[in-house]
């Protein structure tokens, strides 16, 4: 009754606004969460919508914890987050959540210096000026891994994000990875007791305080630095690379873990190995129920999954994501074919 | 009750008047009553319902969350003092440097200003007043921290660097930036504030006080700021709310450094801000209660400061006026 209601409703502004065509049944879905990826998500749910016109999307980029909050609440019909829920969030869920990779996204590391050198990092430099320990950019850490370059006697100012984003936990879980005393001092999270530095609110307050302060050095997402041509410096991959982040790069890192990829996708991407693997990279995840309440919804989520694991990935590259590589769509599949309702499985009666 | 009894012996239509008027008194009365109970009604719930959701982070740190100034949202240790100072800070430098320009501004255009001149100007200081807090933040990002860094930093560390206030390395983005900041937010709103109340002031007023041979000056600080003194004192408060609740374009501006510095160089924090920026990634109900609590903290320092600072200047304006008597 509420189903047919809610159909109804949802039907009437495009049966009105088509005029004499008729138009089935429209089903809306809810969704909430993660800010990192909302370009692209919108993206494919208008794209997807001219694909499977029985489907319109609602999304609210709220920020990653809030749509962990919302699917736990079952508020949504999907939640989304830059940073996999933890084993305790995961047991406050009235039902098994599954986490599904969309894209991938990056952080590099940007700055201002006189003429713009472009910069190498080890992740022993990135850990030691974050905690403070480097605190001149000539200092003989950096300089020993940047022959050539004319490195000024000027103090480095540390910016981060303020707000907390899943660009953080990203840079932070690195390094955390890379740096025994980070992990043990400040550990990760979306926001973090920072040793040392500025907060700038978002990637454009980021950015802007570096591109105003001589010296200054920070984090932004891969995407924004694009966009924007900042310098992104390399940094020395796990397998003893120095690697320039790029979006071909990014996708390897997410190729080099998927041999030993946990069932569930809950993987930190950081510090992987191979050779072309960019170390600071990370998927981020459509958090859905395995065993859907509702038929119709739960078959349109699945379709739309799979579209989106497989047509939707074209659309990546435009708006500077990493697309998955093909042997994590493989194992993401296979995940889909998992999903249910009332133990009968929705992706076979598509 | 009595003056009804005896109307009604008099005439039955002025009765029959007076009934329905008392009914429509009544109604009104009760409306009016019902409205204000509800704004009441409204804070109440509010404070509880905020304090139902903090109360993981009251029992948790107790009295410890206002004196103490760790942040650290992975070991989930809180303590709200940075946030507290930071906003009690910003906002009263931004009422050092807001209040003499609003109520400079506001004498101007009330008394001293060309008749012709002021609707224009007037309307330039609402318009100043319309705009978003996020483009005053951009324009602090990229106008106002560059100018503070490489020109009035300098200087002032250079001239009155003695003083703690000046001392340490110029970022631009700071303390300082964030007064500036919250300064040029709240003198639309005392300036326009503050000339209504002057317009409000009667003629006579000024009349007399010319009249007894004073001069300009002593006649608008004589008759008119003292007769319109709790308007202006109410324009003032209002610029004050809006500076300890100022949030996205501090935000952009203070550094987000959850740290205790005497240096108005030195970056900050306020307790608006830490809000926006962790509220939408809290996922623990530690972490979410601590936000709250500091919501409720925002909530009670508000009431504080005005309290107080209606106490002052009440106090203040009866020393002065006992001296002069």
């Amino acid at each position: 009754m509420n189903r047919w209601l809610a159909g109804l409703l949802c039907s009437l502004p495009a049966v009105l606004g088509s005029g004499v065509q008729p138009v089935a049944a429209q089903m809306l879905m809810n969704g909430a969460g993660a800010t990192f990826p909302y370009p692209i998500y919108s993206k494919w749910f208008d794209e997807y919508a001219r694909v499977d016109q029985g489907a319109r999307f609602n999304y609210q980029s709220i920020g990653s914890g809030g749509g962990i909050r919302q699917i736990t609440a079952r508020t949504v019909d999907f939640g989304a987050s830059d940073g996999p829920m933890t084993d305790d969030q995961l047991g406050k869920a009235p039902g098994n959540l599954l986490h599904i990779p969309t894209v991938l996204g990056a952080v590099v590391t940007t700055y201002n210096l006189a003429g713009n050198p472009k910069l190498r990092f080890t992740p022993d430099i990135l850990a030691d000026i974050f905690l403070g320990r480097i605190t001149k950019w000539n200092d003989a850490k950096i300089a020993a891994v940047n022959p050539g370059v004319s490195l000024p006697d000027q103090a480095i100012l540390v910016v981060h994000r303020s707000d907390g984003s899943g660009t953080t936990y990203i840079w932070v879980d690195y390094l955390s990875k890379v740096s025994k005393e980070w992990d043990a001092k400040v550990g990760r999270g979306t926001s973090v007791n920072w040793p040392v530095g500025l907060g700038g609110k978002g990637n454009e307050g980021v950015a802007g305080q570096i591109k105003n302060t001589p010296g200054a050095l920070g984090y932004v997402e891969l995407a924004y630095a694009i966009k924007n041509n900042l310098p992104a410096a390399s940094v020395r991959n796990a397998a003893g690379k120095f690697v320039e982040p790029s979006i071909e790069t990014t996708t390897a890192a997410a190729a080099a873990s998927a041999t030993n990829m946990p069932a569930d996708f809950r993987v930190s991407l950081t510090n992987p190995p191979g050779d072309h693997a960019y170390p600071i990279a990370s998927f981020t995840w459509l958090l859905v129920y395995k065993d859907q309440p509702d038929e119709t919804k739960g078959k349109l989520l699945v379709k739309f999954l799979w579209w989106m694991i497989h047509d939707g990935q074209k659309y990546t590259s435009d708006l500077l994501y990493a697309p998955l590589p093909p042997q994590v769509v493989k194992q993401v599949e296979a995940r889909l074919g998992e999903i249910t309702y009332q133990g009968k499985p929705l992706l076979a009666a598509r | 009750m009595t003056t009804a009894a005896a109307s009604r012996s008099l005439s039955s239509t002025v009765v029959s008047a007076r009934a329905r008027r008392g009914w429509g008194d009544r109604l009104f009365r009760g409306l009016a009553r019902g409205a204000a109970l509800s704004l009441i009604l409204l804070v109440t719930a509010m404070i509880i319902g905020m304090a139902g959701a903090a109360m993981p982070s009251f029992r948790a740190f107790g009295w410890r969350f206002l004196y103490t100034s760790t942040w650290d949202p992975v070991a989930e240790t809180f303590g709200a003092l940075p946030f507290v100072y930071g906003t009690l800070v910003s906002s009263l430098l931004a009422l050092v440097i807001a209040v003499p320009l609003g109520l400079g501004a506001a004498i101007f255009l009330a008394e001293l200003a060309p008749v012709w001149i002021r609707p224009p100007i007037t309307f330039l200081v609402e318009l100043v007043a319309a705009v978003p807090s996020v483009v005053f933040g951009l324009w602090g990002i990229f106008v106002l921290a560059p100018w503070l860094r490489n020109w009035v930093q300098p200087a002032l560390g250079a001239s009155l660097g003695f003083l703690p206030l000046f001392q340490g390395p110029p970022y631009g983005v700071g303390m300082l930036a964030a007064g500036i900041i919250l300064a040029i937010m709240i003198v639309p709103f005392i300036t326009a504030v503050s000339r209504e109340v002057l317009l409000a002031v009667p003629n006579t007023q000024r009349e007399a006080a010319l009249g007894l041979g004073a001069t300009r000056w002593e006649t608008t600080r004589i008759a008119v700021l003292r007769y319109g003194k709790s308007g202006l004192i109410g324009a003032v408060l209002l610029g004050l709310g809006r500076a300890l609740g100022e949030t996205m374009a501090v935000t952009m501006v203070i550094g987000n450094r959850p740290e205790v510095a005497i240096s108005l160089f030195a970056p900050g924090y306020t307790m608006a801000s830490v809000i926006a920026n962790e509220f939408t990634e809290a996922t623990s109900d530690l972490y979410l209660g601590a936000l709250i609590e500091i919501g409720l903290l925002l909530f009670a320092v508000t009431v504080i400061v005005n309290a107080l600072a209606r106490l002052l200047v009440w106090s203040v304006g009866g020393a002065v006026k006992q001296v002069r008597e």
